[in-house]
């Protein structure tokens, strides 16, 4: 279990570098779906079955493909979008300090968690089943929001996204 | 088998949302900006996700999905977007994007 965590570990931060350090943002989107699949086995060892498959089917699948269209029909025949110099001077210092400083406060509330190993969970948490069972009676106003939600960002990437003719 | 701790998974939680952070600020490509807030959003997953297993509490991977679900909206208007700038002027590097500025 801890050596499954670890390895885990290293892929998620080596790859979350790999998204971030890469010149061509397909190689971020390969990196990012192989951080996607490290944190769904993740959520398995969390007893979270149900989130590691949305993880994959959801995340690494619709995601990451409209990520993959958007570069394809954005970067034919042009060049690199990070070509010249940056307008901001010396933006690499404030970020990666900004980033050390989250990681410090983060780190600072992390430090009061608890180390020991979680109780035992009951056989059926996390499974579709109970899982489905809570969102559809406990957390039923969430869900019908979330309805919403998409429902509204599908009308706003329409009117954005469609053409000049069919625009109201 | 021992379960991992919280503190583990917190940690780890931390590490990525801090690379994301850094990738945020540090890129000017809109798309892996946009990555590195996908790599943010999961971080705040892995940690409701440790915390749901803690207390053995459903809530947190009922968050852990409308988190997903927001994200996926957020995604595709801010490819959208992407995609509406680019027609506008073809080129993408958010430095040069300034026609909202006052």
């Amino acid at each position: 279990m801890m050596a499954l965590f670890w390895i885990c570990t290293a892929i998620l931060i080596l790859t979350a570098i790999g998204v971030v350090a890469s010149r061509h943002p397909v190689h971020s989107v390969i990196a990012l779906i192989v951080n996607f699949s490290a944190l769904a086995v993740m959520f398995l060892m969390l007893n979270a079955e149900f989130l590691a498959m949305i993880q994959i089917i959801i995340y690494a699948g619709a995601i990451l493909v409209l990520f993959l269209f958007v570069i394809t029909l954005l970067t034919i025949g042009t060049g690199p979008v990070e070509s010249g110099p940056s307008r901001l001077a010396f933006q690499a210092v404030p970020s990666i300090v900004s980033g050390i400083v989250a990681l410090a406060l983060l780190a600072s509330g992390v430090r009061t968690a608890s180390a020991a190993a979680p109780p035992e969970a009951p056989a059926d948490f996390g499974l579709v089943g109970s899982f489905g069972m809570q969102l559809l009676t406990t957390h039923l106003f969430a869900f019908e929001v979330t309805g919403f939600v998409l429902l509204i960002a599908v009308l706003g990437v329409v009117l954005m996204a469609a053409r000049k003719e069919l625009r109201f | 088998m021992p379960g991992v701790p919280l503190a583990d998974y917190l940690a780890v939680a931390s590490a990525l949302f801090a690379v994301g952070v850094i990738g945020f600020l540090l890129r000017r490509n809109p798309i892996t900006m946009l990555m590195a807030i996908e790599l943010m959003w999961n971080a705040g997953n892995l940690a409701f996700a440790a915390f749901a297993r803690t207390f053995v509490d459903f809530s947190g991977q009922i968050f852990v999905f409308i988190v997903v679900t927001v994200a996926a909206a957020e995604a595709a208007i801010a490819l959208a977007i992407v995609v509406m700038v680019f027609r506008r002027r073809r080129d993408v590097d958010v430095d040069e994007i300034s026609e909202l500025r006052g």
